[in-house]
């Protein structure tokens, strides 16, 4: 008998939804509508039984032990190294450094490379969508070293102004940090072209695809970025897990970041020597489970297929985006001709907070605030959104579900 | 002189109030409804040193000392926060500092409304109780180091 395997089906989001037990709660007496992917992803039963399996059945410190457990253990942290490499296109395993997520992999970059390499009076250029884990780690650096960051504008439709960027890209630039996708706005940056010319300059890139990992299909050697971080938890994964993508070369030449355990060669009090990639960048024990379990996350992405979910996802916004701009005083922040699916929008005469809260009380969870881009919001001098963030469980009915509750509680409110 | 209700009496009132509600969409109605009848604030009072820090929304409030009484003032750019505060004044204002520091205000969660709002709102609830009795405080320190 021929069997199918998932990324041969049809995409069906009813199926998909049975793989997430949180979808069934109700919430203030209502089925939850939950639409804050963009800040985490439920997880599916792959992640929450293979997280019991790994307690119950071969938890282990792991790569020096020489009993079965340990190297039980030790082969599924490796095959999840090996799952995020091909996840995100690297070339090498030792490429993946695990972190406890993108922020810790921007500080990684910002306390080792930057710290040596952006001295007095050079630039560090991030965009004016960045989240603030990836700007504060470069102004702390910058401080340090009298370096200076600064940001590239962003034009009214939520673009990135290009032209200021190549007009702010010069020699001085060491580094150009750049999100490839908006938390706040959903914008897809052109970060394969940000890299390009970046390069031409000699400047290095890093991307953070928080936000990107999840939605787009990933190509590290495409791109040609030299560092790239995501967090798992944004991706179906568990919390705490994480990693940070460098080129192997890169990785080799910076110093270390945390010593401890696991990074060392040999210690002695006259010389420590250094392990090599990617353990010199992963000091003590590990948040092994998480890591563990992170590769079955991305199995789950990978077995339904990074183009058909980015297909289902892109409908979804357009759905979504029809609908919310039939109600009256909302206006869409972020209007880029490429977004994942996110819809950060404000409404004439009411607090995101009030929206918020009224939202809850219907069991739709959706964010409210300045989501980490206070520059941004600036930017578009509102104090913050409501933002509606979809994943691959999400429904059109749920997208029904979301304005009808925005229609009530703005009849409320106002 | 008629005798001033006390703090309790004017929390049992509110408490009394919400439960006439039987949902949670009522007991909002009536916060939103408070709130949009809370005078707004003068905008001589819309400073920075006013903002009560904590809230996801901004919280501006002011305090005033008069024959051995506060009264309080406030106003929020969020209509929900505003009904929570305008029933944090119905119950606090005109009252002396000492009442105030001591006032347990276990109302809040008679309500409902500790356990309703999220952390985040809830501790923006919690930095307006804790204004409040800030003032009133500082009211009680001025007043005994007057009579010094």
């Amino acid at each position: 008998m021929e069997t199918l395997t998932r990324s041969e089906l049809l995409f069906d989001v009813d199926t998909i939804r049975e793989e997430f037990p949180i979808l069934k709660r109700m919430v203030k007496g209502k089925p939850l509508v939950y639409l804050d992917n963009a800040a985490t992803t439920q997880k599916p039963l792959a992640v929450i039984e293979g997280l019991t399996r790994y307690y119950s059945e071969y938890n282990a410190n792991i790569h020096r032990g020489i009993h079965s457990l340990a190297e039980e253990a030790t082969a599924a942290f490796e095959a999840s190294r090996d799952a995020v490499k091909e996840f995100i296109g690297a070339a090498h395993r030792e490429e993946i450094i695990f972190t406890r997520g993108a922020t810790e992999a921007i500080n990684l970059v910002a306390y080792t490379w930057a710290r040596k390499q952006v001295g007095a009076g050079d630039e560090i250029l991030v965009s004016g969508m960045e989240h603030h884990s990836n700007i504060v780690p470069w102004q702390i650096i910058a401080e340090e070293n009298g370096a200076k960051v600064i940001p590239i504008p962003v034009l009214e439709d939520g673009t990135l102004d290009m032209e200021a960027f190549q007009r702010l890209l010069t020699e001085k630039t060491k580094l150009v940090a750049i999100v490839h996708a908006s938390n706040s706005l959903g914008t897809i940056n052109p970060v394969k072209y940000i890299a390009a010319q970046a390069h031409a300059t000699g400047a290095k890139v890093l991307v953070d695809g928080s936000q990107s990992a999840v939605h787009l299909p990933i190509d590290v050697q495409d791109i040609d970025c030299d560092f790239f971080v995501f967090s798992g938890h944004k991706v179906y994964g568990p919390t705490g897990s994480g990693a940070l993508y460098g080129k192997k070369a890169l990785l080799e030449a910076m110093p270390v970041f945390h010593g401890g355990g696991e990074m060392i060669k040999e210690v002695s009090f006259e010389k420590t020597t250094y392990n090599d990639l990617p353990y010199k960048y992963e000091a003590g024990t590990p948040n092994i489970a998480d890591t563990v379990a992170l590769k079955f996350a991305l199995d789950f992405v990978k077995e339904i297929g990074k183009e058909k979910i980015h297909q289902y996802e892109q409908g979804l916004l357009a759905y979504a985006t029809d609908a919310l701009e039939q109600v009256k005083g909302l206006r869409i922040i972020g209007k880029a001709p490429a977004k994942t699916s996110v819809i950060s929008f404000v409404v004439e005469g009411v607090h995101p907070q009030d929206l918020g809260i009224l939202l809850d009380n219907k069991g739709i969870a959706v964010r409210t605030g300045h989501h980490c881009t206070q520059p941004l919001m600036d930017r578009f001098g509102i104090p913050g959104t409501t933002r509606a963030s979809f994943a691959l469980y999400t429904t059109y009915a749920e997208i029904d579900a979301l304005v009808a509750g925005l229609e009530r509680s703005i009849k409320t409110l106002l | 002189m008629t005798a001033r209700p006390r703090i309790e009496e004017l929390e049992e009132e509110i408490v009394e109030n919400f439960s006439l509600f039987d949902s949670w969409d009522e007991k909002y109605e009536y916060i939103i409804d408070l709130g949009k009848k809370l005078p707004p604030l003068e905008d001589e009072h819309k400073k920075d040193e006013n903002k009560v820090r904590g809230c996801q929304s901004t919280v501006w409030l002011v305090a005033a000392y008069k024959d051995g009484l506060v009264e309080f003032k406030a106003d929020s750019d969020a209509v929900i926060v505003k009904g929570l505060i305008s029933m944090l004044i119905q119950v606090l204002s005109g009252h002396t500092p000492e009442e105030i520091i001591q006032a347990k205000l276990g109302f809040i969660d008679r309500i409902g409304m500790t356990t309703h709002l999220a952390q985040t709102r809830s501790n923006g609830l919690a930095a307006m109780v804790k204004q409040m009795k800030n003032f009133a405080l500082a009211f009680k320190l001025q007043n005994e180091s007057a009579k010094h």
